[in-house]
Protein backbone atom coordinates (compact mmCIF):
# COMPACT_ATOMS: atom_id res chain seq x y z
CA UNK A 1 0.00 0.00 0.00
CA UNK A 2 2.57 2.22 1.05
CA UNK A 3 4.41 1.85 -2.18
CA UNK A 4 1.33 2.52 -4.54
CA UNK A 5 0.68 5.63 -2.35
CA UNK A 6 4.18 6.78 -2.89
CA UNK A 7 4.04 5.78 -6.96
CA UNK A 8 0.88 7.77 -7.24
CA UNK A 9 2.68 11.04 -5.13
CA UNK A 10 5.78 10.69 -7.28
CA UNK A 11 3.17 10.69 -10.50
CA UNK A 12 1.66 13.96 -9.63
CA UNK A 13 4.86 15.91 -8.38
CA UNK A 14 7.47 14.70 -11.08
CA UNK A 15 9.13 12.00 -12.99
CA UNK A 16 12.75 12.07 -11.83
CA UNK A 17 13.94 8.75 -10.86
CA UNK A 18 14.67 8.64 -7.20
CA UNK A 19 18.51 7.56 -6.22
CA UNK A 20 19.58 6.67 -3.19
CA UNK A 21 23.70 6.68 -2.40
CA UNK A 22 25.14 4.16 -0.21
CA UNK A 23 28.54 4.14 1.52
CA UNK A 24 29.36 0.62 2.48
CA UNK A 25 32.08 -0.24 5.31
CA UNK A 26 33.97 2.54 2.68
CA UNK A 27 37.73 2.94 4.01
CA UNK A 28 41.01 4.56 2.11
CA UNK A 29 44.42 4.44 3.13
CA UNK A 30 47.00 6.81 1.69
CA UNK A 31 50.19 5.37 2.78
CA UNK A 32 50.21 5.38 6.27
CA UNK A 33 47.37 7.93 6.50
CA UNK A 34 44.02 6.78 6.79
CA UNK A 35 42.00 8.79 5.42
CA UNK A 36 38.37 7.09 5.72
CA UNK A 37 37.97 4.28 7.77
CA UNK A 38 35.22 2.18 7.97
CA UNK A 39 32.61 4.51 7.03
CA UNK A 40 28.89 3.40 6.40
CA UNK A 41 25.66 5.70 5.30
CA UNK A 42 23.37 6.58 3.28
CA UNK A 43 21.83 9.45 1.01
CA UNK A 44 18.04 9.66 0.14
CA UNK A 45 16.53 11.37 -2.57
CA UNK A 46 14.14 14.43 -1.90
CA UNK A 47 16.02 15.74 1.00
CA UNK A 48 19.25 17.95 1.36
CA UNK A 49 21.80 15.76 3.40
CA UNK A 50 24.56 18.14 5.04
CA UNK A 51 27.98 15.88 4.75
CA UNK A 52 29.81 17.54 7.94
CA UNK A 53 33.36 17.36 9.15
CA UNK A 54 36.42 19.74 10.03
CA UNK A 55 39.13 20.28 7.16
CA UNK A 56 41.12 16.72 6.73
CA UNK A 57 38.14 14.54 8.22
CA UNK A 58 38.49 12.86 5.17
CA UNK A 59 35.18 14.72 3.27
CA UNK A 60 36.55 15.31 -0.17
CA UNK A 61 38.15 11.34 -0.01
CA UNK A 62 35.20 10.06 0.43
CA UNK A 63 33.38 12.36 -2.39
CA UNK A 64 35.66 10.90 -4.70
CA UNK A 65 35.18 7.42 -3.58
CA UNK A 66 31.61 7.98 -4.74
CA UNK A 67 32.29 9.26 -7.96
CA UNK A 68 35.12 6.98 -8.89
CA UNK A 69 38.02 8.98 -9.25
CA UNK A 70 39.49 7.71 -6.02
CA UNK A 71 39.26 3.66 -5.48
CA UNK A 72 38.47 2.54 -2.00
CA UNK A 73 41.07 0.61 -0.43
CA UNK A 74 37.76 -1.45 1.14
CA UNK A 75 34.18 -1.35 0.86
CA UNK A 76 31.83 0.12 -1.72
CA UNK A 77 30.26 3.34 -2.49
CA UNK A 78 26.99 3.37 -5.19
CA UNK A 79 25.05 5.59 -6.55
CA UNK A 80 21.00 3.96 -7.35
CA UNK A 81 23.25 0.43 -6.66
CA UNK A 82 25.47 0.64 -8.92
CA UNK A 83 29.31 2.25 -9.24
CA UNK A 84 30.22 5.38 -11.14
CA UNK A 85 31.93 3.45 -13.87
CA UNK A 86 28.91 1.76 -14.50
CA UNK A 87 26.78 4.25 -14.80
CA UNK A 88 25.18 4.63 -18.72
CA UNK A 89 24.91 8.30 -18.41
CA UNK A 90 27.03 9.59 -15.58
CA UNK A 91 26.56 13.48 -15.87
CA UNK A 92 22.97 12.88 -15.99
CA UNK A 93 22.96 10.52 -12.89
CA UNK A 94 24.90 12.15 -10.37
CA UNK A 95 26.47 16.25 -11.01
CA UNK A 96 29.57 17.14 -9.01
CA UNK A 97 31.22 20.05 -7.68
CA UNK A 98 34.28 19.70 -6.00
CA UNK A 99 36.26 21.89 -3.97
CA UNK A 100 39.06 22.03 -6.10
CA UNK A 101 39.27 24.66 -9.15
CA UNK A 102 39.57 22.31 -11.65
CA UNK A 103 39.44 24.63 -14.96
CA UNK A 104 42.03 25.14 -17.61
CA UNK A 105 42.52 29.41 -16.90
CA UNK A 106 42.91 29.93 -20.75
CA UNK A 107 39.63 28.17 -21.86
CA UNK A 108 36.27 30.34 -21.18
CA UNK A 109 33.67 29.42 -19.27
CA UNK A 110 31.09 28.47 -21.68
CA UNK A 111 33.78 26.54 -23.62
CA UNK A 112 35.19 24.78 -20.89
CA UNK A 113 31.43 23.36 -20.10
CA UNK A 114 30.71 22.56 -24.08
CA UNK A 115 34.04 20.05 -23.11
CA UNK A 116 32.38 18.13 -21.04
CA UNK A 117 29.13 18.23 -22.56
CA UNK A 118 30.12 16.72 -25.56
CA UNK A 119 32.33 14.17 -23.75
CA UNK A 120 28.74 12.94 -21.81
CA UNK A 121 26.43 13.06 -25.21
CA UNK A 122 24.49 16.35 -23.72
CA UNK A 123 23.06 18.66 -26.31
CA UNK A 124 25.13 21.65 -25.99
CA UNK A 125 21.83 23.76 -26.09
CA UNK A 126 21.78 22.73 -21.67
CA UNK A 127 25.69 24.62 -21.59
CA UNK A 128 23.40 27.99 -22.40
CA UNK A 129 20.66 26.80 -19.81
CA UNK A 130 22.58 26.13 -17.03
CA UNK A 131 25.01 29.36 -17.39
CA UNK A 132 21.60 31.37 -17.27
CA UNK A 133 20.91 29.35 -14.13
CA UNK A 134 23.79 30.20 -12.00
CA UNK A 135 24.42 33.68 -13.63
CA UNK A 136 27.49 33.29 -15.31
CA UNK A 137 25.86 33.74 -18.96
CA UNK A 138 27.19 37.31 -19.49
CA UNK A 139 30.63 36.49 -18.52
CA UNK A 140 31.05 33.13 -20.47
CA UNK A 141 33.49 33.96 -23.17
CA UNK A 142 35.62 34.91 -20.62
CA UNK A 143 38.79 33.04 -19.61
CA UNK A 144 37.81 31.32 -16.52
CA UNK A 145 41.77 32.22 -15.14
CA UNK A 146 39.93 35.86 -14.80
CA UNK A 147 37.45 34.61 -12.56
CA UNK A 148 37.05 35.24 -9.01
CA UNK A 149 36.03 32.76 -6.37
CA UNK A 150 32.40 33.18 -6.45
CA UNK A 151 31.99 33.14 -10.26
CA UNK A 152 34.24 29.54 -10.33
CA UNK A 153 32.32 27.85 -7.49
CA UNK A 154 28.66 29.05 -10.04
CA UNK A 155 30.67 27.55 -12.79
CA UNK A 156 31.70 24.43 -10.76
CA UNK A 157 27.66 24.49 -10.42
CA UNK A 158 27.20 24.89 -13.51
CA UNK A 159 28.86 21.78 -14.55
CA UNK A 160 26.98 19.84 -11.90
CA UNK A 161 23.31 20.90 -13.49
CA UNK A 162 25.09 20.35 -16.92
CA UNK A 163 23.48 16.57 -17.62
CA UNK A 164 19.91 17.60 -15.19
CA UNK A 165 21.17 14.80 -13.08
CA UNK A 166 19.27 12.87 -10.01
CA UNK A 167 22.09 13.49 -7.47
CA UNK A 168 23.76 16.75 -6.70
CA UNK A 169 27.36 16.35 -5.01
CA UNK A 170 28.47 19.07 -4.21
CA UNK A 171 31.86 19.56 -2.04
CA UNK A 172 31.92 22.72 -0.04
CA UNK A 173 29.73 24.47 -2.35
CA UNK A 174 29.47 28.21 -0.62
CA UNK A 175 32.97 28.55 -0.04
CA UNK A 176 33.96 31.98 -1.65
CA UNK A 177 30.57 32.90 -2.15
CA UNK A 178 29.08 36.61 -0.58
CA UNK A 179 25.91 36.52 1.56
CA UNK A 180 23.85 37.04 -1.42
CA UNK A 181 25.21 34.19 -3.07
CA UNK A 182 24.76 31.85 0.27
CA UNK A 183 21.45 32.56 0.39
CA UNK A 184 20.61 31.85 -3.32
CA UNK A 185 22.70 28.79 -3.04
CA UNK A 186 20.55 27.74 0.34
CA UNK A 187 17.34 28.24 -1.45
CA UNK A 188 18.30 27.00 -4.94
CA UNK A 189 19.71 23.01 -2.65
CA UNK A 190 16.00 22.86 -1.52
CA UNK A 191 14.54 23.80 -4.58
CA UNK A 192 16.85 20.95 -6.46
CA UNK A 193 15.60 18.12 -3.26
CA UNK A 194 11.82 19.07 -3.78
CA UNK A 195 12.10 18.13 -6.73
CA UNK A 196 12.86 14.78 -5.95
CA UNK A 197 16.82 14.62 -6.23
CA UNK A 198 19.35 13.91 -4.05
CA UNK A 199 21.21 16.63 -2.73
CA UNK A 200 24.53 15.96 -1.02
CA UNK A 201 26.15 19.22 0.44
CA UNK A 202 29.62 18.99 2.33
CA UNK A 203 30.70 21.75 4.60
CA UNK A 204 33.21 22.34 7.65
CA UNK A 205 31.05 25.15 8.83
CA UNK A 206 27.88 23.40 10.74
CA UNK A 207 26.59 27.43 10.29
CA UNK A 208 27.10 27.49 6.90
CA UNK A 209 24.72 24.43 6.13
CA UNK A 210 22.13 24.48 9.28
CA UNK A 211 19.38 26.39 7.59
CA UNK A 212 19.50 24.40 4.63
CA UNK A 213 20.00 20.56 5.56
CA UNK A 214 17.17 18.15 6.30
CA UNK A 215 19.64 15.38 7.58
CA UNK A 216 23.09 15.33 8.89
CA UNK A 217 26.43 12.69 8.17
CA UNK A 218 29.54 14.38 10.60
CA UNK A 219 32.84 12.65 10.82
CA UNK A 220 35.68 13.15 12.19
CA UNK A 221 39.31 11.73 11.55
CA UNK A 222 37.83 8.99 8.60
CA UNK A 223 34.80 7.90 10.45
CA UNK A 224 31.28 8.55 10.99
CA UNK A 225 30.20 10.13 14.59
CA UNK A 226 26.55 11.36 14.10
CA UNK A 227 23.76 10.78 11.25
CA UNK A 228 20.51 11.51 11.62
CA UNK A 229 18.83 15.03 11.67
CA UNK A 230 19.63 18.21 13.00
CA UNK A 231 16.83 18.10 15.64
CA UNK A 232 18.79 15.07 16.89
CA UNK A 233 21.50 16.75 17.84
CA UNK A 234 20.31 19.58 19.76
CA UNK A 235 20.81 18.22 23.61
CA UNK A 236 18.78 20.73 24.65
CA UNK A 237 20.23 22.29 27.70
CA UNK A 238 23.07 22.12 30.05
CA UNK A 239 23.14 23.13 33.52
CA UNK A 240 25.65 25.48 35.05
CA UNK A 241 26.49 25.04 38.73
CA UNK A 242 29.23 26.37 41.13
CA UNK A 243 30.15 25.99 44.96
CA UNK A 244 32.72 26.58 47.35
CA UNK A 245 33.42 23.11 47.69
CA UNK A 246 33.45 22.70 43.81
CA UNK A 247 34.70 18.49 44.53
CA UNK A 248 32.18 17.95 46.64
CA UNK A 249 29.27 19.25 44.51
CA UNK A 250 30.78 17.11 41.03
CA UNK A 251 30.70 13.95 43.14
CA UNK A 252 27.38 14.65 44.24
CA UNK A 253 25.95 15.03 40.71
CA UNK A 254 27.74 12.49 39.44
CA UNK A 255 25.90 10.28 41.87
CA UNK A 256 22.55 11.26 40.71
CA UNK A 257 23.54 10.52 37.01
CA UNK A 258 24.84 13.56 35.47
CA UNK A 259 27.68 14.19 33.29
CA UNK A 260 29.71 17.00 34.61
CA UNK A 261 32.48 18.65 33.19
CA UNK A 262 34.90 21.37 34.64
CA UNK A 263 35.16 24.56 32.69
CA UNK A 264 36.72 27.46 33.92
CA UNK A 265 34.56 29.09 36.67
CA UNK A 266 32.10 26.68 37.18
CA UNK A 267 30.54 22.76 36.59
CA UNK A 268 28.70 22.02 33.67
CA UNK A 269 26.09 19.15 33.86
CA UNK A 270 23.89 17.76 31.49
CA UNK A 271 21.37 14.97 31.57
CA UNK A 272 19.69 16.50 34.79
CA UNK A 273 17.42 19.26 35.07
CA UNK A 274 18.47 22.45 37.52
CA UNK A 275 15.73 21.56 40.18
CA UNK A 276 17.32 18.16 40.65
CA UNK A 277 21.08 19.74 40.78
CA UNK A 278 19.41 21.81 43.53
CA UNK A 279 18.03 18.91 45.22
CA UNK A 280 21.11 16.88 44.98
CA UNK A 281 23.46 19.98 46.27
CA UNK A 282 20.98 20.14 49.39
CA UNK A 283 20.86 16.35 49.82
CA UNK A 284 24.55 16.38 49.80
CA UNK A 285 24.70 19.55 52.05
CA UNK A 286 27.17 21.27 49.47
CA UNK A 287 26.27 25.46 49.55
CA UNK A 288 25.87 26.61 45.79
CA UNK A 289 27.37 29.60 44.46
CA UNK A 290 26.16 29.38 40.74
CA UNK A 291 22.73 27.40 39.41
CA UNK A 292 21.98 28.83 35.57
CA UNK A 293 20.47 26.64 32.62
CA UNK A 294 22.13 27.38 29.36
CA UNK A 295 21.54 25.74 26.18
CA UNK A 296 23.61 24.31 24.30
CA UNK A 297 24.40 25.67 20.84
CA UNK A 298 24.62 23.64 17.41
CA UNK A 299 27.94 24.24 16.63
CA UNK A 300 29.32 22.99 20.06
CA UNK A 301 27.68 19.87 19.96
CA UNK A 302 29.28 19.79 16.50
CA UNK A 303 32.46 20.52 17.65
CA UNK A 304 32.21 18.22 20.77
CA UNK A 305 31.72 15.45 18.28
CA UNK A 306 34.27 16.03 15.85
CA UNK A 307 36.78 16.74 18.80
CA UNK A 308 38.03 19.69 17.16
CA UNK A 309 39.83 20.74 19.99
CA UNK A 310 42.36 17.17 20.05
CA UNK A 311 42.75 17.37 16.25
CA UNK A 312 44.12 21.23 16.41
CA UNK A 313 46.43 20.54 19.39
CA UNK A 314 47.98 17.12 17.80
CA UNK A 315 47.84 18.84 14.62
CA UNK A 316 46.03 15.86 12.92
CA UNK A 317 43.35 18.44 10.92
CA UNK A 318 46.13 18.67 8.25
CA UNK A 319 46.53 14.94 8.20
CA UNK B 1 34.00 7.67 -28.04
CA UNK B 2 32.42 9.46 -30.27
CA UNK B 3 31.81 12.25 -27.57
CA UNK B 4 35.23 11.84 -25.93
CA UNK B 5 36.75 12.91 -29.37
CA UNK B 6 34.26 15.67 -29.92
CA UNK B 7 35.41 16.88 -26.47
CA UNK B 8 39.48 16.25 -27.09
CA UNK B 9 38.70 17.81 -29.97
CA UNK B 10 37.12 20.96 -28.44
CA UNK B 11 40.10 20.66 -25.17
CA UNK B 12 42.56 21.26 -28.22
CA UNK B 13 40.74 23.76 -30.15
CA UNK B 14 39.40 25.95 -27.07
CA UNK B 15 42.72 27.13 -26.29
CA UNK B 16 45.38 29.32 -27.03
CA UNK B 17 48.34 26.81 -27.13
CA UNK B 18 47.48 25.01 -30.74
CA UNK B 19 48.22 28.03 -32.86
CA UNK B 20 50.57 29.60 -31.00
CA UNK B 21 52.92 26.18 -31.49
CA UNK B 22 51.42 26.38 -35.12
CA UNK B 23 52.84 29.75 -35.39
CA UNK B 24 55.68 28.75 -33.77
CA UNK B 25 56.61 25.83 -36.08
CA UNK B 26 55.88 27.67 -39.38
CA UNK B 27 58.27 30.31 -38.23
CA UNK B 28 60.98 27.75 -37.47
CA UNK B 29 60.28 25.47 -40.53
CA UNK B 30 60.15 28.61 -42.75
CA UNK B 31 63.24 30.14 -41.38
CA UNK B 32 65.19 26.42 -41.26
CA UNK B 33 64.20 26.01 -45.26
CA UNK B 34 64.21 29.55 -46.60
CA UNK B 35 67.93 29.75 -45.13
CA UNK B 36 69.07 26.12 -46.79
CA UNK B 37 67.25 26.50 -49.55
CA UNK B 38 69.31 30.22 -49.96
CA UNK B 39 72.56 29.04 -49.01
CA UNK B 40 72.48 25.83 -51.05
CA UNK B 41 71.09 27.64 -54.01
CA UNK B 42 72.91 30.26 -54.09
CA UNK B 43 76.32 28.58 -53.42
CA UNK B 44 75.23 25.40 -54.40
CA UNK B 45 77.79 25.78 -57.71
CA UNK B 46 81.02 26.83 -55.69
CA UNK B 47 80.30 23.69 -52.93
CA UNK B 48 80.16 21.67 -55.91
CA UNK B 49 83.41 22.80 -57.30
CA UNK B 50 85.28 22.60 -53.68
CA UNK B 51 86.40 18.64 -52.79
CA UNK B 52 85.99 19.73 -49.55
CA UNK B 53 82.75 21.07 -48.80
CA UNK B 54 79.83 18.21 -47.99
CA UNK B 55 78.18 17.44 -50.91
CA UNK B 56 74.98 17.25 -51.89
CA UNK B 57 72.84 14.96 -54.54
CA UNK B 58 72.73 16.63 -57.54
CA UNK B 59 68.90 16.96 -57.53
CA UNK B 60 68.33 15.93 -53.85
CA UNK B 61 68.14 19.50 -52.40
CA UNK B 62 64.35 20.34 -53.12
CA UNK B 63 63.10 16.90 -50.76
CA UNK B 64 66.31 18.13 -48.39
CA UNK B 65 64.66 21.51 -47.55
CA UNK B 66 60.80 20.26 -47.58
CA UNK B 67 62.19 17.45 -45.27
CA UNK B 68 62.92 20.06 -42.68
CA UNK B 69 59.11 20.19 -41.03
CA UNK B 70 59.86 16.88 -39.16
CA UNK B 71 63.69 16.91 -39.18
CA UNK B 72 64.22 19.77 -37.03
CA UNK B 73 60.51 20.79 -36.74
CA UNK B 74 59.04 17.42 -34.64
CA UNK B 75 59.38 19.04 -31.44
CA UNK B 76 56.84 21.02 -32.14
CA UNK B 77 54.22 18.63 -32.46
CA UNK B 78 55.75 16.19 -29.78
CA UNK B 79 55.28 19.33 -26.96
CA UNK B 80 51.93 19.71 -28.16
CA UNK B 81 51.14 15.93 -27.47
CA UNK B 82 52.19 15.81 -24.63
CA UNK B 83 51.00 19.41 -23.22
CA UNK B 84 47.58 18.07 -24.03
CA UNK B 85 47.99 15.55 -21.54
CA UNK B 86 50.24 17.26 -18.46
CA UNK B 87 47.72 20.05 -18.62
CA UNK B 88 45.15 18.08 -17.51
CA UNK B 89 47.31 16.87 -14.70
CA UNK B 90 47.96 20.77 -13.82
CA UNK B 91 44.43 21.92 -14.06
CA UNK B 92 42.95 18.72 -12.44
CA UNK B 93 41.05 18.60 -15.37
CA UNK B 94 41.23 15.10 -15.23
CA UNK B 95 38.20 15.17 -12.87
CA UNK B 96 35.76 16.79 -14.76
CA UNK B 97 37.03 15.21 -17.55
CA UNK B 98 36.88 11.65 -15.74
CA UNK B 99 33.41 12.76 -14.52
CA UNK B 100 31.95 12.99 -17.68
CA UNK B 101 33.75 9.81 -19.28
CA UNK B 102 34.54 7.66 -16.28
CA UNK B 103 36.05 4.86 -19.15
CA UNK B 104 39.69 6.11 -18.75
CA UNK B 105 41.31 4.34 -21.30
CA UNK B 106 38.60 5.43 -23.92
CA UNK B 107 39.57 9.44 -23.22
CA UNK B 108 43.36 8.29 -23.57
CA UNK B 109 42.27 6.68 -26.85
CA UNK B 110 40.72 9.82 -28.01
CA UNK B 111 43.57 11.81 -27.37
CA UNK B 112 45.70 9.48 -29.05
CA UNK B 113 43.30 10.28 -32.42
CA UNK B 114 43.04 13.69 -31.76
CA UNK B 115 46.45 14.30 -31.19
CA UNK B 116 47.50 12.17 -34.13
CA UNK B 117 44.86 14.53 -36.22
CA UNK B 118 46.08 17.55 -34.85
CA UNK B 119 49.65 16.61 -35.84
CA UNK B 120 48.95 15.78 -39.37
CA UNK B 121 47.11 19.51 -39.30
CA UNK B 122 51.20 20.85 -38.07
CA UNK B 123 52.56 18.21 -40.75
CA UNK B 124 50.86 20.08 -43.39
CA UNK B 125 51.04 23.63 -41.84
CA UNK B 126 54.62 23.17 -41.63
CA UNK B 127 54.94 21.80 -45.33
CA UNK B 128 53.44 25.02 -46.29
CA UNK B 129 56.24 26.80 -44.48
CA UNK B 130 59.10 24.46 -46.25
CA UNK B 131 57.73 24.50 -48.94
CA UNK B 132 56.00 27.12 -50.02
CA UNK B 133 58.90 29.37 -48.36
CA UNK B 134 62.06 26.75 -49.39
CA UNK B 135 60.62 26.21 -52.47
CA UNK B 136 59.99 29.72 -53.92
CA UNK B 137 63.80 30.79 -52.75
CA UNK B 138 65.07 27.58 -54.60
CA UNK B 139 63.14 28.88 -57.77
CA UNK B 140 64.73 32.37 -57.15
CA UNK B 141 67.79 30.61 -57.31
CA UNK B 142 67.12 29.01 -60.26
CA UNK B 143 66.98 25.52 -58.32
CA UNK B 144 63.69 23.17 -59.61
CA UNK B 145 61.50 23.07 -56.87
CA UNK B 146 60.61 19.86 -58.10
CA UNK B 147 57.13 20.96 -56.81
CA UNK B 148 55.57 18.93 -60.39
CA UNK B 149 57.08 15.62 -59.36
CA UNK B 150 55.03 13.17 -57.26
CA UNK B 151 58.36 11.97 -55.07
CA UNK B 152 57.93 15.40 -53.75
CA UNK B 153 54.10 14.95 -53.07
CA UNK B 154 54.90 11.52 -51.67
CA UNK B 155 57.39 13.09 -49.53
CA UNK B 156 54.97 15.62 -48.14
CA UNK B 157 52.20 12.87 -47.61
CA UNK B 158 54.91 11.24 -45.21
CA UNK B 159 55.86 14.21 -43.58
CA UNK B 160 52.26 14.59 -42.83
CA UNK B 161 51.96 10.91 -41.13
CA UNK B 162 55.63 11.35 -39.33
CA UNK B 163 53.90 14.42 -37.81
CA UNK B 164 51.08 13.00 -36.75
CA UNK B 165 52.97 9.96 -35.35
CA UNK B 166 55.28 12.38 -33.03
CA UNK B 167 52.29 14.30 -31.40
CA UNK B 168 51.13 10.57 -30.22
CA UNK B 169 54.40 9.91 -29.01
CA UNK B 170 53.76 12.98 -27.42
CA UNK B 171 50.71 11.82 -25.90
CA UNK B 172 52.45 8.78 -24.47
CA UNK B 173 55.57 11.08 -22.90
CA UNK B 174 53.05 13.41 -21.50
CA UNK B 175 50.85 10.40 -20.07
CA UNK B 176 54.89 9.02 -18.19
CA UNK B 177 56.18 12.82 -17.06
CA UNK B 178 52.92 14.59 -15.90
CA UNK B 179 54.33 17.16 -14.47
CA UNK B 180 54.31 20.14 -16.92
CA UNK B 181 57.92 21.78 -16.40
CA UNK B 182 59.46 18.34 -16.52
CA UNK B 183 57.72 16.99 -19.64
CA UNK B 184 58.90 20.19 -21.48
CA UNK B 185 62.22 19.44 -20.52
CA UNK B 186 62.77 15.86 -21.12
CA UNK B 187 61.25 16.53 -24.53
CA UNK B 188 63.73 19.36 -25.16
CA UNK B 189 66.54 17.86 -23.79
CA UNK B 190 66.16 14.51 -25.76
CA UNK B 191 65.40 16.10 -29.03
CA UNK B 192 67.62 18.71 -29.25
CA UNK B 193 70.66 17.80 -27.30
CA UNK B 194 70.80 13.72 -26.42
CA UNK B 195 69.68 12.13 -29.53
CA UNK B 196 71.51 14.11 -31.90
CA UNK B 197 74.39 13.45 -29.66
CA UNK B 198 73.66 9.36 -29.44
CA UNK B 199 72.95 9.55 -33.51
CA UNK B 200 76.54 11.20 -34.07
CA UNK B 201 78.00 8.95 -31.79
CA UNK B 202 76.58 5.79 -33.35
CA UNK B 203 77.41 6.57 -37.01
CA UNK B 204 81.37 5.77 -35.87
CA UNK B 205 81.29 2.20 -36.15
CA UNK B 206 78.96 -0.49 -38.53
CA UNK B 207 77.47 -2.10 -34.77
CA UNK B 208 76.76 1.45 -33.22
CA UNK B 209 75.35 2.90 -36.42
CA UNK B 210 72.97 -0.51 -36.76
CA UNK B 211 71.29 0.33 -33.23
CA UNK B 212 71.44 4.17 -33.84
CA UNK B 213 68.75 3.71 -36.54
CA UNK B 214 66.06 2.48 -34.65
CA UNK B 215 66.52 6.20 -32.55
CA UNK B 216 63.40 7.95 -32.74
CA UNK B 217 64.62 11.13 -34.84
CA UNK B 218 66.38 8.74 -37.05
CA UNK B 219 63.47 6.49 -37.65
CA UNK B 220 61.48 9.48 -37.98
CA UNK B 221 64.45 11.05 -40.78
CA UNK B 222 63.71 7.06 -42.82
CA UNK B 223 60.16 7.34 -42.73
CA UNK B 224 60.05 11.20 -44.32
CA UNK B 225 63.03 9.38 -46.29
CA UNK B 226 65.20 12.30 -46.38
CA UNK B 227 67.28 14.70 -43.84
CA UNK B 228 69.75 17.50 -43.87
CA UNK B 229 71.37 15.02 -40.98
CA UNK B 230 72.21 12.12 -42.87
CA UNK B 231 73.10 13.82 -46.40
CA UNK B 232 75.43 15.55 -44.58
CA UNK B 233 76.77 12.76 -42.23
CA UNK B 234 80.34 13.09 -41.65
CA UNK B 235 80.68 9.76 -40.30
CA UNK B 236 83.61 7.38 -41.71
CA UNK B 237 81.18 4.58 -42.26
CA UNK B 238 77.93 4.82 -44.93
CA UNK B 239 74.97 5.99 -43.19
CA UNK B 240 72.49 3.67 -42.14
CA UNK B 241 68.99 3.62 -42.46
CA UNK B 242 65.66 1.50 -42.11
CA UNK B 243 63.42 1.96 -44.51
CA UNK B 244 60.43 4.47 -45.01
CA UNK B 245 57.90 1.99 -43.32
CA UNK B 246 60.38 0.53 -40.88
CA UNK B 247 60.81 3.90 -39.79
CA UNK B 248 56.98 4.43 -39.74
CA UNK B 249 56.67 1.08 -37.66
CA UNK B 250 59.28 2.56 -34.95
CA UNK B 251 57.47 5.81 -34.18
CA UNK B 252 53.95 4.00 -34.05
CA UNK B 253 55.29 1.55 -31.91
CA UNK B 254 57.42 3.82 -29.57
CA UNK B 255 53.98 5.77 -29.29
CA UNK B 256 51.86 2.71 -28.59
CA UNK B 257 54.42 1.60 -25.66
CA UNK B 258 54.61 5.29 -24.28
CA UNK B 259 50.82 5.59 -24.20
CA UNK B 260 50.25 2.29 -22.71
CA UNK B 261 52.68 2.36 -20.23
CA UNK B 262 51.17 5.82 -18.96
CA UNK B 263 47.90 4.20 -19.01
CA UNK B 264 48.73 1.60 -16.88
CA UNK B 265 50.41 3.95 -14.40
CA UNK B 266 48.98 7.97 -13.65
CA UNK B 267 46.18 7.54 -15.61
CA UNK B 268 44.73 4.61 -13.64
CA UNK B 269 45.69 6.33 -9.95
CA UNK B 270 43.65 7.92 -8.13
CA UNK B 271 42.31 11.35 -8.87
CA UNK B 272 42.95 14.00 -5.62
Amino acid sequence: MGLALESEFCHYCSMRTRTTLEFTNVSKTFGAVHAVSDLSFTVEPGRVTGFLGPNGAGKTTTLRMLLGLVRPTSGTATIGGRAYAQLERPLATVGTALEASDFHPGRSARNHLRVYAAAAGIDSARVEVVLRTVGLADYADRRVGGYSLGMRQRLGLAFALLGDPDVLVLDEPTNGLDPEGIRWMRGFLQTLAAEGRTVLVSSHLLAEVQQTVDWVVIISRGRAVYEGSLDGLETGSAVRVDSPDRSALAAALTGSGAQVQTTDDALLATGITAAEVGAAALAAGVPLSLLTTESVGLEEVFLQLVGSDDAMTTGEVSA
Amino acid sequence: MIGALKSEFLKLTTVRLWWVLLLTLFGYVGFTAGLLAGVFGAMGDQLASSPNAPQLPADGLPPLIYSTVTVVGYVVPLILGALSVTSEFRYQTLTPTFLAGPRRGVVLGAKVVVLAVAGAVYGLGGLVASMGIGGSILAATGIDPQLGSADTWLLAGRVVIASALWAVIGVGVGSLITNQVASIVVVLAFAQFIEPILRLGASIWDWTAAVGKFLPGAASDALVGSSIFTSLGTGTTAVQSLDWWQGGLVLLGLGAVLAFAGFLTSWRKDVT
